[in-house]
């Protein structure tokens, strides 16, 4: 059993915990080799995803892991929903509950919403990003694919790479693994890299050549072609050159080290299509690992039992 | 003047030797030999080679300015790099820093390369600075990081100031990527509204529309602020009131990463001058008060200001040939400078020459992060042969420049340039 009733965020989350998930997670991992790949574990269970905000593989993992753990699941999702009508937050969440539910997975916009619904319900909540705020599962997710990688999270150097200030990513990655003991340094553009951040107890350091003599792994953070727009960085082209994982690049390394990406990719910007492709990539695996630990998440906060069990 | 090339072996003989980087005076010759530095002090050269007497004359380091506009690409009519590297040269400059407010602007990597490859076939080093903003249009950060690749070695929209306050914070906070100076015009554009002169008794009398000096207070104490809290370097340039200069004052005796350029104009005249209506003393930030003056000068005296630059700003004819409020903002300044600075500096307020000319030649140098130490054998030969104490008067005939645009005509002046050594090549007045 996990000390939290909910997944609101990383920040101050219990070490044990995030490694109870991860254990966790390899047994699901286990379940989706097999033949079939299901298990009723979460049986009789009732989950609203609940989706403020567009997101595409975030949620497909999140109903694939219900799906797998044979819950009952309805979509929601902003576009379709009566909000359009003038209906409050809280007034929708209220709605949804009364309709007799377990547990809420929520996307929204604004930084906060997931802890402003356990206001409101009683069913446990899911943070599945909130704005540039938190995005726990992904970091979980992350962290479980270092972990298959290396065996471990404490003493592992981990860079994160690009647009620092608007990635929920970057700040739950910097959360868990810290708590996890990994030693954290971020790297992008100086504008893209909020000045307090170091108060969280991570390196900066802008040149990206150097983080990668550095790391262990390198999460690459999707740059957003709408910061084009800001002002914020002045072109595909500059920003491949000064901080792209580009062959080159790594080649000039000549380094063993683990390439990671959130995704969507922007191939050709802040990766190139043959790193993403090559070996030293685990971008596939952080995509199956999330099935795999939201699917624990799941478990570990609907249906309580013990590992073992669940995965059995 | 002629600029011919040097001789194989060249020795300057028996002048006082200024070295402003190591601070040290004394007698003695410099030799030349295939373009760099054979020798300084006492020099064994042989016996066929050149010389030229420069006894009574100083010799030091070759001008660095920071701050020109030579117009090239797009306003060849007012200026090119080859007609700026002679008035350079006619004002004892070896190098100097192209401001990106051409047409087009120096915005991208390709225009710097531009600059870049054009310089090679002109007599001084030209080094471009690259514009902050795209097209410079105070909205979108250039290629900063590629520009610096190509050689841009600070970047600016002078002549624009940057009005959107977070906009400068996104191009401070980049530029540490590069460790490079950003320079901003500051000016409130806003304060400044149509102001063509400083506002003040001035500018009451005549009937021209002011510009307060808070229009460049205002935006330097932001701009200050910002370079703090970014960790950027900041670059003033043309500081032209005592509001400014005290916020300078107060910010560097904790960030010594701001710098601040005077123009000699600003050190030589003042508003009072303006009741000529000379448009060639219409210049943005404008030519402030008395009091203004002196405490721009007390700023040199102190090292709140790091060096003199030019602001050197050629304009055709029929730019200036108009009404005040027409004129073109802008002069011509690097073949005045040394004589203009020497005179307020030295004999006016009792600097010594090795302050001048540390002004002049290993402090804008520093600034920008080019070799200070000139007189080291090996090291190409950046040479000025100065008259400082040759007093003149200011004329067309003194003008190299593409245009003409200088208020100094019929000024007395003292110290003169008599020879600039640069890429192998000499000028002689």
């Amino acid at each position: 059993m996990l000390q939290q009733r909910h997944l609101l965020g990383l920040e101050g989350y219990p070490a044990e915990d995030i490694q109870t998930i991860i254990d966790t997670g390899f047994k699901f991992r286990e379940v989706l080799d097999r033949p079939i790949k299901k298990v009723p574990s979460l049986q009789g269970v009732t989950i609203v995803n609940l989706f403020f905000e567009n997101s595409t593989r975030t949620r497909i993992s999140f109903e694939l892991a219900q799906k797998r753990l044979n819950a009952d699941t309805v979509n929601f999702s902003a576009t379709s929903s009566s909000l359009k009508k003038g209906e409050s937050f809280k007034d929708t969440a209220q709605n949804i509950e009364a309709m007799k539910i377990d547990a809420v997975v929520m996307r929204h916009p604004t930084p906060g919403a997931p802890k402003h619904l356990t206001e409101f319900i009683d069913s446990v909540i899911i943070n599945a990003g909130d704005g540039t705020h938190e995005h726990p599962t992904q970091a979980i997710l992350d962290m479980m694919s270092l972990h298959e990688k290396f065996g471990r999270l404490n003493g592992l150097k981990v860079g994160i790479l690009g647009d620092i200030s608007h990635s929920r990513v970057a700040l739950s990655n910097i959360f868990g693994l810290i708590i996890m003991g990994a030693e954290v340094t971020l790297c992008g553009p100086p504008n893209l890299i909020p000045p307090f951040i170091k108060d969280l107890g991570v390196n900066i350091n802008y040149n990206v050549d150097e983080v990668i003599e550095w790391a262990d792994a390198l999460n690459v953070l999707r740059i957003q072609r709408e910061r084009m727009g800001l002002g914020l960085v002045p072109s595909v082209r500059e920003y491949r050159a000064m901080f792209g994982i580009t062959q080159e690049r790594l080649d000039k390394h000549k380094k063993e080290i683990v390439i990671m990406h959130p995704g969507p990719m922007n191939r050709g910007v802040e990766i190139d299509g043959s790193v993403a492709d090559g070996d030293q990539a685990i971008i596939l695996d952080q995509v199956l690992n999330g099935v795999a630990s939201r699917m624990a998440i799941l478990y570990l906060l609907c249906g309580g039992k013990s590992s073992e069990e669940g995965a059995s | 003047m002629i600029i011919e090339k040097i001789a194989k072996n060249l020795v300057l003989k028996n002048g006082t030797i200024i070295d402003p980087h190591r601070g040290k005076t004394y007698l003695g010759d410099v030799w030349v030999k295939d373009g760099k530095i054979a020798g300084v002090g006492k020099v064994e050269a042989p016996a066929d080679s050149e010389t030229i007497d420069c006894s009574g004359k100083v010799i030091t380091h070759g001008f660095c300015d920071l701050h020109v506009h030579f117009r090239e690409p797009g306003r060849e009519d007012k200026e090119t790099l080859k007609t700026g590297a002679r008035a350079a040269m006619a004002g004892g400059f070896t190098r100097v820093c192209v401001m990106p407010n051409t047409n087009p602007p120096l915005d991208s990597p390709e225009s710097i390369n531009f600059i870049r490859e054009k310089a090679e076939e002109c007599p001084i080093h030209i080094h471009p600075i690259g514009a902050i903003t795209k097209a410079q249009g105070g909205n979108d950060l250039t290629e900063m990081g590629l520009m610096h690749k190509e050689g841009a070695v600070a970047f600016s929209d002078d002549g624009l100031p940057i009005q959107d306050g977070a906009m400068m914070r996104i191009a401070l906070e980049y530029s540490t990527l590069l460790n490079v100076p950003i320079i901003n015009h500051a000016e409130d554009e806003c304060l400044r509204a149509k102001g063509v002169m400083h506002e003040g008794i001035v500018s009451n009398h005549l009937g021209l529309s002011g510009n307060p000096d808070l229009a460049e207070s205002a935006m330097v104490h932001r701009d200050l602020e910002l370079a703090e809290f970014t960790g950027a370097r900041l670059h003033v340039p043309h500081v032209s009131s005592e509001k400014a200069i005290n916020h300078i004052r107060r910010m560097k005796s904790t960030n010594e990463k701001v710098t601040s350029e005077v123009t000699p104009h600003h050190l030589f005249f003042n508003d009072e001058a303006l009741k000529s209506f000379n448009t060639n003393l219409k210049v943005a930030p404008p030519i402030r008060t008395e009091r203004d003056r002196l405490a721009l000068v007390e700023a040199v005296k102190d090292g709140t200001i790091d060096c003199i630059a030019t602001d050197h700003a050629p304009h055709a004819i029929e730019d200036k040939e108009t009404t005040f409020d027409l004129a073109s903002f802008g002069m011509i300044g690097l073949e005045s400078c040394f004589g203009a600075v020497n005179k307020v500096l030295v004999q006016d307020e009792g600097l010594l020459i090795e302050d001048v000319i540390e002004l002049l030649t290993s402090k804008p140098r520093s600034i920008m992060g080019f070799e200070p130490n000139l007189f080291f054998v090996g090291e190409e030969a950046e040479i000025t042969v100065l008259d400082t104490n040759k007093e003149w008067i200011f004329g067309k005939e003194h003008i190299q420049s593409r245009s003409k645009n200088s208020p100094f005509y019929g000024e007395s002046l003292i110290g003169q340039v008599v020879i600039t050594i640069s890429r192998g090549q000499m000028s002689l007045i």
